[in-house]
């Protein structure tokens, strides 16, 4: 796979090491009533969807930025590729 | 139909006219005692026990493509039983014992070759691990001797013993591992669970569970609506999609595993060894090619075929450990599915829907685990209670605690 990263182009998929579905981000708060099973849900449990799915990867052998790649799992079509810092200000914009 | 060495003769000579089908292509029934959701190893091997173990009648396979098209037929075919971890070590050294008279039960070939399988170590540090593990081995009565380099030597000349980065220091050896024939486990399975009376209903895809108030009463297929009182999932790398149907999320991430076969060559490997440096594993197949595999591609996957930068990474595995093979070309690579969980153990388990079982998680080791994995997972079905050697797989261990972490990784799948 190439992964085309928004600062340095196309990368082979080699140079990343990849740690997972990107709900990874949105850890869960410490001090919720429901906080045990919340971070339980959030450590354990992954929709592992056949189809597109946002994921985290790391430029480990290059700029060692975290990426958030939105890819098909059946075909391994990269259909979007974001800096984590990014997406995350934009995950905090639209509430998701 | 029974097998034996007189039918063969008679057969010979009559042209191989008179063999039936190994199994038969039964109509659907409206409602079964058992369904099992899955005809692979796990799934053929669950219907098979549950009919001649567990007594029940009135089961049937649900397989969505065909018999043996799954992961069953997409490993490297090895058994072994060298866990260093109780809950492991005990289930896979029951699977062991139920491969040693597999061929018996099931009246198949399915060429049980125990030849034994060598892990080299190539530090100290490696050596006490790999002594602490032997141990745990034979605690648990399975077999395990430590090799040293000279008895390595006397087998497999040809290693490279004094690589500079990764000298062998010596290795643990598991006599009774070995491999097996894939496609006849599910053939065989699938032939005797057939002779029991199982239905076996290839190109069935489960599209839906049937779930009325807090109970599983049947699946949706596109073949129809099927009952059944008890719904076994044996789906392996789709588990993730199937239990989404019952609106489940599992602790699991589907990873592609490659395995690689090369041309045929003259019988040099007695055996099954593996490298301690890097992850490579070896045998080779009774048709001479060398059947080889490494680590999981690392990313979520459900494309059955993986990329070539593993396929490099697995090949310096073995040119590091046995330069010789460098010449042999490749003739064939596959990807199969791997239902990989958050520890790296199993799943045998009731899910919260009455009804409604799941077998899972298998992570890149499920081939042989499959006699224990049908028998444990045909106990839960037939009892509605765990076996003591698969209560230790629960779905709910990473809630209370419980994890069965071989590797000590942590929640990161495609470590494990």
């Amino acid at each position: 796979m190439i992964i085309d990263h928004p600062l340095l182009g196309p990368r082979d998929a080699s140079e990343f090491i990849y740690l997972g579905d990107a709900s990874l981000l949105k850890r869960p708060k410490w001090d919720e009533e429901k906080s045990e099973d919340n971070f339980y849900k959030y450590l354990y449990l992954r929709e592992n969807v056949a189809g597109m799915h946002k994921e985290l990867w790391f430029h480990q052998q290059g700029d060692r930025s975290w990426l958030v790649i939105s890819r098909n799992t059946v075909t391994h079509e990269i259909f979007k590729v974001e800096l984590a810092t990014e997406f995350k200000k934009n995950m905090g914009k639209s509430n998701d | 139909m029974y097998y034996n060495v007189l039918k063969i003769l008679k057969e010979g000579l009559n042209d191989n006219k008179g063999w039936k089908k190994t199994w038969q292509n039964p109509e659907i029934k409206k409602k079964y005692d058992v369904i099992i959701i899955g005809g692979g190893g796990h799934g053929l091997a669950t219907a098979f026990y549950l009919a001649k173990e567990f007594k029940i009648k009135n089961i049937a396979v649900l397989e969505k493509n065909w018999i043996g098209g799954g992961n069953v037929g997409r490993n490297t075919t090895i058994i072994r039983s060298n866990y260093l971890l109780n809950e492991n070590e005990a289930f896979y050294e029951f699977s062991l014992k139920l491969w040693e008279t597999l061929e018996n039960q099931i009246n198949y070939n399915a060429m049980v070759s125990q030849r034994g399988v060598l892990n080299v170590f190539h530090s100290d540090a490696q050596r006490d691990s790999f002594v602490r593990r032997g141990n745990s081995m034979i605690i648990n009565g399975a077999d395990a001797e430590l090799f040293d380099v000279d008895k390595i030597k006397s087998i497999y000349p040809f290693l490279d013993y004094d690589n500079a980065r990764f000298p062998i220091k010596g290795g643990l050896f598991q006599k009774r591992g070995g491999s097996v024939r894939h496609d006849a486990v599910a053939w065989g399975y699938a032939h005797a669970a057939d002779e029991l009376g199982v239905d076996i209903i290839q190109n069935c895809e489960v599209t839906g569970f049937k779930i009325k108030s807090g109970t599983c009463i049947g699946v949706e297929t596109n073949k129809g609506d099927i009952l059944a009182n008890k719904i076994g999932c044996a789906v392996a790398g789709s588990s993730s999609v199937l239990m989404s149907k019952a609106n489940m999320n599992l602790p699991l991430e589907s990873h592609v595993l490659q395995a690689f076969v090369s041309e045929s060559l003259k019988p040099f490997i007695p055996g099954v060894i593996t490298f301690g440096a890097g992850h490579f594993y070896i045998s080779q197949s009774d048709k001479g090619g060398l059947v080889f595999g490494g680590d999981i591609d690392g990313y979520n996957s459900y494309a059955q075929r993986g990329g070539m930068d593993m396929l490099e990474d697995v090949c310096e595995g073995g040119l590091a450990l046995m330069p010789t093979i460098g010449k042999a070309r490749l003739l064939r690579m596959w990807g199969g599915i791997m239902d990989m969980s958050m520890d790296g153990s199993p799943i045998i388990d009731k899910t919260h829907i009455k009804g409604l079982y799941l077998n899972a998680g298998w992570c890149y080791g499920g081939f042989k685990a499959t006699p224990a994995s049908g028998w444990c997972f045909a106990h839960l079905l037939a009892k509605g209670a765990s076996h003591s050697l698969s209560e230790n797989f629960q779905l709910d261990r990473f809630k209370n605690g419980y994890m069965i972490d071989e590797k000590g990784q942590g929640a990161q799948p495609n470590l494990h």
